[in-house]
């Protein structure tokens, strides 16, 4: 029995350990996933552990130092199927600010000693160093998503996942749109959905924690901001430069270039 | 774990424990006996470094809330409270009370799910001896099924609050984006009064666990209030005589950096290792307890005072206690503020916040320039002030154990390390296990 129960393994690179807690705030289902998978890695949950391969592994957090991208192929090697959960494996996270700082810069104003912190200038998302083969966004992921994502997996079909704006589900939940009816500058438009319209829910504006959606026209809703909105350029450029900075569609937005940074 | 390497030769041993498990992040320890004397005692924390206190620069000072959450998804409150509490003070800004009352319940939803994590998923599997709950829960299904549904109590406070339950979106400086209605927060009634009964038997549950003999020296430092229990709010105390307003902390608090770690430690000018989180709150703040959570701290016999850092499994079943009666007397008393925030204007000054996170004073300094943009953070987190600390504790343990076989020494060390609740992902804004015999 346990023999054919596939291998799962949690992995975690520079992150805030959030999206791998949420597995285990999925309170209802925890111990079922326990029974339906081998938890074979999961170094926050268990001191067990497994060697690969892996049927599935779910990594957490972005790359910031050699021994972590060395880390990364290995366990793109040892895993079958290796879906990103997060902003930061998705696209870098927050810390990829650093990318477009002063090389060095972010550690020189942190550390007395800077030179014994092993550190890249860049944070990077995983699809940046091994083939990935899906992605979940979001700062964290969505419970229901991660859920799906995983019970997609033992009935061996793709994950139905939200590819549309956090506007068809302020639609859909009947939320008043806070952009057009109070001039709140609102990332929805150009927002991958998936975290159910929180934001808007609580009337304040999406502030773009689950990343670009698919084809989002950014430099429109800028225009929006900017001239409907007086928003000034400054405000469109931070609001842009948060959990997904290093996203492309949100890093061009922000005026922060094409490449990856760094 | 899996990652360990061992050296012996003649008189020389090393033992390493390179990756911690069912703690927050990524550690180890290095433990170095000499003679039959410990020579060091590391706690390394290997997270790699997101220096937040550098990407906050140049930020405005309304968005620090949700930047800083971002340091730990465990502990997302934490860092929104005690940044909101440092930017209301550099703007001289006081939040009214109604709205004080449910920033202290969104608080209460945090520490239940945290310390549910913690003593269910994470600590109790030590004194049972399974590697985790999931495996515990084929012979104690109904305490781990008890303490996941606590700790869903904790998320559904938060999520009813904050929207979610990890980085919350409706916290702001000033106050709220939006306070909940009646109707929203009236289902939470009946979970409490489910929650404050179940707290009180997982304290007996914990209580009756058999835990190892441990004495920690160090000073204890937590805040204290006159008529509270604290997390939202108080002075900086300590068991030695400390008392001191949040503004003066980095005047008696030093943080240095040592050479195998990436966090910044922390120590009390002129003394030493201190140690923050739930054995210095209840030593320091037992009598502003919930009645029953004091009852039931009694009936663990946890005396006034708890030194056995083994034993915190108890006292944060006791603070979990404490908190669900807490969050019921706020749930029961509500009526909706009249406004979800105040207005706040910033100003060229400086501002100091410091609350209780699950694990212990979490502290924010921010200098403002006229325009709210942020000149410069600080922010120390609780687990880099306990590294000092868990590392005496450390090397007291494997002195009392060095007669033990390897494998239960490397045990030993584990199991101290996890009984501190040690959040790696916070103190690097960095954990790996290696010790070593010579």
């Amino acid at each position: 029995m346990s023999a054919r129960r596939p291998r799962l393994a949690v992995w975690k690179f520079a992150s805030c350990d959030g999206c791998q807690l949420s597995l285990l705030d999925c309170e209802d289902e925890l111990l079922a996933v326990a029974d339906r998978f081998r938890i074979a890695h999961f170094p926050e949950a268990t001191s067990a552990a497994v060697r690969g391969p892996y049927d599935l592994s779910l990594v957490e957090g972005s790359i910031t130092t050699e021994g972590d991208a060395e880390k990364l192929k290995r366990i793109r090697r040892v895993s079958r199927r290796l879906v990103t959960i997060g902003a930061c494996a998705t696209a870098g996270g927050i810390q990829a600010l650093r990318n477009f700082a002063e090389a060095g810069a972010f550690v020189d104003a942190v550390y007395p000693r800077p030179d014994l912190i092993e550190a890249l200038a860049t944070s990077t998302a995983v699809s940046e160093h091994v083939p990935v083969d899906l992605e979940l966004t979001g700062c964290p992921v969505s419970k229901s998503e991660l859920l799906e994502v995983i019970g997609a997996y033992l009935a061996g079909r793709e994950p139905a996942l939200r590819r549309d704006a956090v506007c068809e589900e302020c639609k859909r939940r009947g939320t008043v749109c806070v952009m057009v009816a109070r001039g709140v500058p609102c990332l929805g438009p150009v927002t991958r959905a998936g975290c159910g319209a929180l934001c808007p829910a609580y009337d304040r504006g999406c502030y773009g924690c689950f990343g670009p959606k698919e084809t989002p026209n950014v430099p429109s809703l800028a225009r929006w901001w900017r001239e409907r909105l007086g928003a000034a350029p400054e405000e469109v450029r931070r609001a842009l430069s948060t959990y997904n900075v290093n996203a492309p569609a949100f890093r061009e937005g922000a005026g922060l270039g094409e490449g990856s940074g760094g | 774990m899996a990652e360990r390497t061992a050296t012996e030769g003649t008189g020389r041993r090393t033992i390493r424990i390179d990756a911690l498990a069912r703690v927050e992040g990524h550690g180890a320890v290095y433990v170095r006996v000499a003679g039959g004397r410990v020579v060091a005692a590391e706690l390394r924390l290997f997270e790699p470094p997101r220096t937040f206190e550098a990407l906050l620069r140049g930020r405005h000072f309304t968005e620090a809330p949700d930047i800083t959450a971002r340091i730990c998804g465990i502990c997302p409150v934490a860092y929104q409270m005690s940044a909101c509490r440092a930017m209301e003070d550099a703007c001289g800004v006081e939040v009214e009370e109604p709205v004080r009352e449910l920033r202290r319940l969104l608080y209460w939803g945090e520490w239940i799910e945290s310390h549910a994590l913690h003593i269910h998923l994470l600590h109790a599997p030590d004194f049972l001896g399974y590697d985790d709950a999931m495996s515990m829960a084929r012979e104690h299904g109904d305490a781990v099924r008890r303490g996941l549904d606590l700790k869903k109590v904790g998320n559904e406070i938060m999520t009813v609050l904050g929207g979610r339950e990890i980085h919350p979106i409706n916290v702001r400086v000033g106050g709220f984006y939006r306070v909940p209605t009646r109707a929203e927060i009236a289902p939470l009634r009946e979970r409490l009064l489910w929650a404050r009964d179940a707290a009180l038997e997982t304290v007996r549950w914990v209580g009756g666990l058999e835990a190892p003999e441990a004495e920690l020296e160090c000073e204890l430092v937590a805040l204290r209030h006159p008529d509270r229990y604290p997390a939202y709010e108080g002075r900086i105390a300590s068991t030695a005589g400390l008392d001191i307003a949040p503004s003066a902390f980095e005047a008696h608090i030093l943080e240095e950096q040592a050479p195998y770690t990436h966090a910044l430690q922390a120590r009390i000018a002129g003394r030493g290792a201190y140690l923050t989180g739930p054995l210095a709150r209840y030593a320091l703040n037992a009598e502003h307890l919930s009645p029953a959570a004091r009852e039931a701290a009694r009936e663990a016999g946890l005396g006034d005072v708890c030194r056995n850092p083994h034993r915190s499994i108890v006292v944060r079943a006791v603070e979990v206690a404490h908190a669900c009666e807490e969050a019921l007397r706020i749930v029961e008393a509500y009526v909706p503020p009249e406004r979800p925030a105040v207005e706040v204007e910033p100003r060229e000054a400086t501002g100091h916040g410091c609350t209780e996170a699950p694990r212990g004073i979490l502290y924010h300094r921010y200098d403002l320039a006229e325009d709210g943009t942020i000149r410069e953070a600080r922010i120390v987190p609780p687990t880099s002030q306990n590294q000092r600390a868990i590392e005496e504790d450390l090397r007291a343990a494997v002195e009392r154990s060095l007669d033990l076989p390897r494998a239960e020494l490397e045990h030993v060390c584990e199991r101290v390390v996890r009984a501190h609740d040690p959040c790696i992902s916070c103190a690097t804004h960095f954990l790996t296990l290696e010790v070593e015999d010579t």
